[in-house]
């Protein structure tokens, strides 16, 4: 064991140098960087929000299973099937049919049904039957359809998230997918995530309706700006998809912040013939179920520009332009899982952590040094090379260094002398019985490899574990303390044992002693 | 130097030790329960420092006319930083922390900063809590494996049994000192599954040797003279492990403070177990060198 080729000795300081090097790269001005690579520092060291938000569906599929409705009720009469007592529960459709195996068939049917489409992807179909008994049905959405709704509507919302926070203008923020319902939101270096939150609080549907005592389609009572208690109709002049742009302005007269909008060709359309039939009336601009203002109408608006006031502070009138342009979300959007760490505190935690770091490293050190002496000092610097690979390879892999990951770091400090301890037991020993010192420490090294493998495969397992199962925090510490024990045995196996047989083959016939 | 201390002499008042521990640790488990933080059991978290000292009751004051449920202000670290904690609520609230901020700014005649805050909701925790529980119990079922591959099932029982010790007794001290369960105790508790099995597979490892090599005697002696052999290792390491923690516990801030005492703890526990738990239960098994003929080829280094 004691016996290197140099071929082999070439390859663990290559090795050695070529991971550790890597180290540097954190310490290079950032400006003129060599390569840009370097290990990241986790939002509760450098401070940062993280926000964890779900969709919520409910809504959405009340309205989608409403939708079919009308188809459904075509496809009963173009089929000449008679059907009563049709209603919404539990957002599922149910009726009382004459024929439910007629309906079955056309229902199922996998060429050019509009009513229930076939979904490719998933090998099922949008919606699902059920009989209840001889003559009732209900109709729901399948484990599938249910899927499609919840995965377009979670895209979209995504999609929304990012426009909303990249106007608000955050550096560097990550939006990512988490599981079938959640967006995982990360905002480095903010400080206060309020307002961020109250905008993705809000998912900005915005219609124009007209304020109307009686209408066909039925009035809603809702309460303006000022307290008045109006009825507005529930038919939608306009909504909020037909905008293009929104922006804060300022009315000349009143100093009153307010807020622009330019319509697209159909909304000009539509917007200007509501506004020619209906001069002197009044129309409501609704925001997620609450009046923005009711303004009259004075005269047709067929620009396509128009402007909404409604008492704005400067700050609501670029929120509220910023949430027009970034679009409606599909769904409302809530909060599960919120951390928020100040970057003076993220400040606090790395000087703790480096400083105990540290100390932690000093006090092994010269407990090893006082040990074992010379051989000591091999297992020191065994220890140096694996933390300067430890930080090596974080950094050729940009893993994130989080709080527990500094902790990680200072746990293999006290763990990776374990495996050269191990084996300098072993090879006193060996000492004991075997006369040639060379031969004591080559067994030394063979009979303690096993051991040292079994020992730290154990806690690599649990390392691996922790990164399968941890969340955020946590997931630093399992990477840390996992690389920590693959450049513990490379260190000690390869590195420390080269050193060792240098010391022990030159003093091959004196004493050597451990 | 071989050390000549006679632990299997030991083992017997070890193990009425331990089983009581072991017990007492169930006992508070179950009828003092464990104080889960807000990772486990939902709510909001709040960390703020003021720039002139207030009092924590005049927090707890402020924050109970707002109507929130249950709250816990306490010191925390230097002074004038506070934590707070307020429990889940059923409806969700996104303004909460908005409004106990204004609600703290306006009324304490102080600066204050919110240094830290982190809220779960109920959901959210209660996945937490689930993947945790996996999480610890797979890893003790990948140890299991991996010492019925390497060794015989014996020492397989030995060592999962080593292990629950030493996890429901770092947990038992948490229930009985009201200390915080949270993801980075879990973190810890893991690493602490590890460590001690590190432990343990030494010990098992000479065990195993020595059964092969001295055919005569019996396991008591194999198992006292292995102790012996690698008590050095064990202490040194321990030592080493105990040195970084300690560092950690002491200069590493409040953050790390719960994590490291548990690990400090599971270090002890751990070795101490690897010697009094696991050791004893191949004794109790009858573990003998012709336990290990039959597969002899296969696991001989």
């Amino acid at each position: 064991m004691l016996n290197f080729t140099k071929i082999n000795i070439l390859l663990i300081y290559l090795i050695f140098f070529f991971i550790s090097i890597f180290s540097a790269l954190n310490f290079q001005n950032k400006n003129n960087a060599i390569i840009d690579k370097k290990v990241n520092l986790g939002l509760d060291l450098q401070g940062g929000s993280y926000l964890l938000l779900e969709i919520d569906s409910s809504s959405l599929i009340e309205e989608k299973i409403q939708s079919k409705v009308i188809p459904i009720k075509k496809l009963l009469k173009e089929n000449n099937l008679e059907y009563s007592n049709f209603k919404i529960e539990n957002n599922k459709l149910k009726f009382s049919i004459n024929n439910p195996e007629k309906f079955e068939l056309l229902f199922f049917s996998k060429k050019d049904n509009f009513v229930n489409p076939y979904i490719d992807n998933y090998r099922s179909f949008e919606l699902d039957f059920r009989k209840l008994d001889n003559s009732n049905i209900e109709v729901l959405f399948s484990k599938y359809g249910l899927l499609t709704i919840n995965n377009s509507a979670l895209k979209q919302s995504i999609e929304i998230v990012r426009r909303r926070i990249d106007d608000v203008g955050t550096k560097e923020p990550t939006i990512l997918q988490r599981g079938e319902k959640r967006i995982l939101v990360e905002l480095p270096g903010l400080k206060d995530p309020g307002r961020i939150k109250t905008l993705l609080g809000k998912t900005a549907q915005l219609n124009f309706r007209l304020v109307s005592d009686n209408s066909e389609f039925g009035v809603d009572d809702l309460i303006s700006e000022n307290g008045e208690k109006l009825k507005i109709s529930k038919r939608i002049v306009m909504s909020g998809e037909n905008l293009i742009d929104a922006q804060p302005s300022v009315q000349n007269q009143q100093n009153e912040p307010t807020v622009s909008f330019t319509l697209d060709r159909l909304g000009a359309q539509k917007f200007g013939r509501a506004t020619t039939d209906n001069v002197g009336k009044r129309l409501a601009i609704v925001l997620d179920g609450q009046i923005i203002s009711a303004p009259n109408i004075n005269e047709p608006i067929t620009s396509g520009n128009g402007m909404i006031s409604g008492n704005f502070t400067f700050q609501e009138a670029t929120d509220l332009a910023l949430l027009l342009r970034s679009g409606a979300l599909p769904t409302p959007l809530n909060i599960v899982e919120e951390r928020t760490v100040g970057p003076d505190l993220g400040e606090d935690s790395i000087k703790a952590g480096i400083i105990s770091l540290i100390v932690g490293f000093i006090l092994v050190i010269f407990f090893m040094f006082l040990k074992y002496k010379i051989f000591g000092l091999i297992a020191n610097i065994a220890l140096i090379a694996n933390l300067l690979m430890l930080v090596g390879i974080l950094t050729i892999l940009e893993a994130t260094l989080t709080l527990p990951g500094i902790a990680g770091i200072i746990l293999t400090v006290g763990m990776a002398v374990d495996a050269n301890v191990l084996i300098f037991e072993r090879i006193k020993e060996e000492l004991k019985t075997e006369k040639s010192i060379i031969h004591a420490f080559d067994t030394g090294y063979s009979k303690a490899k096993i051991t040292v493998l079994d020992a730290n495969i154990t806690t690599l397992i649990a390392a691996i574990i922790l990164f399968a199962f941890g969340s955020g925090p946590v997931k630093g510490f399992a990477i840390t303390l996992g690389i920590g024990i693959i450049t513990t045995l490379f260190t000690a196996y390869f590195l420390a044992r080269h050193l060792t047989s240098i010391i022990v083959l030159r003093k091959k016939t004196q004493e050597v002693k451990i | 130097m071989i050390r000549n201390i006679n632990f299997v002499s030991k083992f017997k008042k070890a193990n009425i030790f331990s089983t009581l521990l072991f017990s007492l640790s169930i006992f508070f488990m179950i009828f003092k329960g464990l104080n889960y933080g807000i990772d486990f059991k939902g709510g909001t978290l709040i960390e703020l420092r003021t720039d002139v000292s207030v009092n924590a009751s005049s927090i707890r004051e402020l924050l109970s006319s707002m109507n929130l449920g249950d709250i816990n202000v306490k010191k925390f670290g230097k002074d004038g930083d506070y934590l707070i904690k307020v429990e889940q609520k059923k409806e969700n609230n996104n303004n909460l922390i908005s409004e106990i901020k204004k609600k703290l700014s306006d009324n304490l005649s102080a600066e204050v900063d919110f240094r830290r805050v982190e809220n779960v909701g109920p959901k959210v925790s209660a996945e937490l809590l689930e993947s945790s529980i996996i999480a610890i119990s797979l890893a003790l079922a990948a140890m299991l494996f991996y010492i019925w591959v390497r060794f015989e099932w014996q020492f397989s029982i030995g060592s999962i049994i080593a292990l629950f010790h030493d996890v429901i007794i770092t947990l038992g001290i948490f229930s009985v000192l009201s200390l915080e369960i949270n993801l980075s105790i879990i973190a810890a508790v893991l690493t602490i599954v590890g460590y001690s099995m590190n432990d343990t597979v030494v010990i098992y490892d000479r065990i195993r040797e020595n059964l092969l090599k001295f055919t005569k005697i019996s396991i008591s002696d194999v198992a006292n003279l292995s102790i012996n052999e690698t008590l050095s290792r064990t202490l040194i390491t321990s030592i080493t492990t105990l040195l970084a923690l300690l560092s950690i516990y002491i200069l590493g801030g409040e953050i790390l403070r719960g994590f490291s005492f548990a690990m400090i703890l599971g270090v002890i526990i751990g070795t101490y177990s690897s010697i009094f738990v696991a050791s004893p239960i191949l004794k109790f098994f009858k573990v003998s060198y012709k336990t290990l003929e039959k597969e002899e080829e296969k696991i001989a280094p």
